[in-house]
């Protein structure tokens, strides 16, 4: 299926939404705005048999005006396809959670919280993956520094109680309600 | 005191032979070194090549990998050290009985190898203190068996 | 037995005979190691002596193996306690949990089924082992024997039947049943 025909299946599937047809080599790639992302992928998953979410990342263009772009794969095992979205994000940007629509996005949403820096509106859970969970900053943006000199944190309390773990995950996590 | 006849009476030589504690020590020491099972990354599969069949560690005494790091001698720091990973490998070394040991293999676990960045710790020794460097990208069977032995010598020359 | 030369026999001292079965002067060769492992093999000797009599007979083997394990376990706790090092830290002591920091601790409720589970079962163990020696005497007790034990093991069977019907030996998770399939998606 080219791009041409996703889109065309999608539009009457999602009222209002603006795709565009973006150039590529592997598999079809295709643009969809932020506000429709959650609505898009509710149709692609429920009316074009694209069962499963494969990935979720981002990329920074960093002198562009939409500063990132972020990318979900979809895999359709049914009718063996792969799609690509990719939404335009600006700095300092908000992203509706697609959790809804497929759970395994939980924790792809999380790496990319903190690589760039996007806050996902409506995820349960948005703290560190990768890096410690007190770090600051947002290691895969462009204008990050690639070489830290930092001593490593070798300690860790030996024992935390149950009340305690959970403080810690709240404090750790990034709420926004949307 | 002198022994003017060793023999005896006897037509050989008394089979007995005397050494001293420490050396004896350190022999049981040296010959029976078991790992923790701490493969980071890519050298870990190196290290898996050591204990298998046509290089086998396990002549050199390395009988098993234990699970557990309460059980084992040595920990091989096998592979790339992230900063998120620094605090538990610190708290695996520290629950290892002494004597213990640590080999850092590779260039990453040595040096930071080819990752100069953010995420990776640039030498395991920032974290725990290390025996034997083995370097490599990742080090051949061959090599990291070459420092196993290295270490045995250390232990030979060590003091109980 | 006749000395040999004096080179042998440094520090030697004659003895008088002591009230002692063996003699205590020292031996031709080997000086007072020698004398040690002649008095320890005469020892040795000495206790198998005591395993002669009808009821000791055949327990050297048992006692000897007995010594030579405990022994042999001691021995290597000994070695370890004298030449191992001694570094105890609160890392040391505290839960391995894969490097990171323990979760509360390990005191938490458990279900009582483990307990009643064990209690079954040690009651029930016991029955069996009365019916051991039973089955090795049964033709000797005869018929009236096989009642007294039919109404043992009748008695206990309504224990058996209670603890059945009270869920007592019921495990694992409650079966939900199902909700209902999901909506149709549109081919």
């Amino acid at each position: 299926m080219d791009a041409q025909a996703i889109i065309d299946s999608l539009s009457p599937l999602v009222p209002g939404a603006v795709f565009e047809a973006a150039p590529s080599v592997d598999f079809t790639t295709v643009y969809v705005s932020g506000e429709h992302l959650v609505a898009t992928c509710q149709a692609l998953r429920d009316s074009l048999n694209f069962e499963t979410l494969v990935e979720v990342t981002a990329a920074d263009y960093l002198p562009r005006a939409p500063r990132y772009e972020v990318v979900y794969h979809l895999l359709s095992v049914s009718k063996r396809l792969r799609l690509r979205l990719k939404v335009r994000v600006a700095n300092d940007g908000t992203l509706a959670t697609v959790q809804g629509v497929y759970p395994g996005a939980g924790w792809l949403e999380r790496e990319v919280w903190d690589m760039f820096g996007i806050v996902f509106d409506g995820h349960n859970d948005l703290r560190r993956l990768l890096m410690p969970e007190d770090w600051e900053g947002h290691p895969q943006r462009k204008d990050y520094p690639v070489q830290i000199q930092k001593a490593a944190q070798t300690y860790a309390p030996l024992e935390v109680s149950q009340e305690q773990f959970r403080a810690n995950l709240e404090r750790d996590r990034v709420k926004r309600t949307h | 005191m002198v022994q003017a006849d060793h023999t005896h009476g006897l037509d050989h030589e008394l089979p007995i032979l005397t050494s001293t504690v420490e050396k004896i020590v350190n022999w049981a020491r040296q010959s029976a070194i078991w790992p923790a099972q701490f493969g980071l990354a890519c050298c870990a599969i190196e290290m898996m090549a050591m204990v298998a069949s046509r290089y086998d560690v396990a002549r050199f005494g390395a009988e098993v990998f234990r699970g557990s790091p309460r059980q084992s001698d040595l920990m091989i720091v096998a592979g790339r050290l992230s900063r998120k990973m620094a605090p538990a490998m610190r708290r695996v070394y520290d629950q290892m009985p002494e004597p213990k040991w640590v080999i850092s293999m590779g260039a990453c676990a040595s040096v930071g190898g080819v990752f100069d960045n953010y995420a990776i710790v640039q030498g395991v020794d920032q974290v725990v203190p290390v025996d034997v460097f083995v370097p490599g990208c990742p080090p051949r069977p061959e090599s990291l068996i070459y420092g196993i032995v290295q270490l045995q010598q250390k232990i030979a020359r060590s003091r109980i | 037995m006749t000395r040999a030369s004096s080179g042998h026999h440094k520090g030697a001292s004659l003895r008088c005979a002591s009230s002692r079965p063996y003699s205590t002067k020292l031996p031709a060769f080997g000086g007072r190691r020698a004398l040690t492992f002649q008095v320890l093999f005469y020892s040795m000797s000495r206790f198998g002596n005591l395993f002669t009599t009808m009821t000791m007979d055949g327990w050297l083997g048992v006692v000897v193996m007995t010594l030579f394990g405990v022994g042999f376990a001691g021995l290597m706790i000994g070695l370890s306690l004298l030449l191992g090092p001694k570094n105890p830290t609160p890392e040391k002591l505290a839960p391995y949990e894969c490097g990171m920091p323990a979760v509360g601790n390990a005191r938490e409720r458990h279900s009582v089924k483990f307990y009643l589970v064990a209690m079954i079962f040690l009651l029930f163990d016991i029955e069996v082992a009365f019916l051991y020696p039973y089955a090795m005497a049964i033709r000797d007790l005869g018929w009236s024997g096989y009642l007294q034990l039919l109404t043992f093991f009748l008695v206990l069977l309504v224990g058996f039947v209670y603890v059945w019907r009270k869920g007592v030996l019921d495990w694992g998770p409650v079966v939900k049943q199902r909700p209902a399939a999901k909506t149709q998606r549109a081919a």
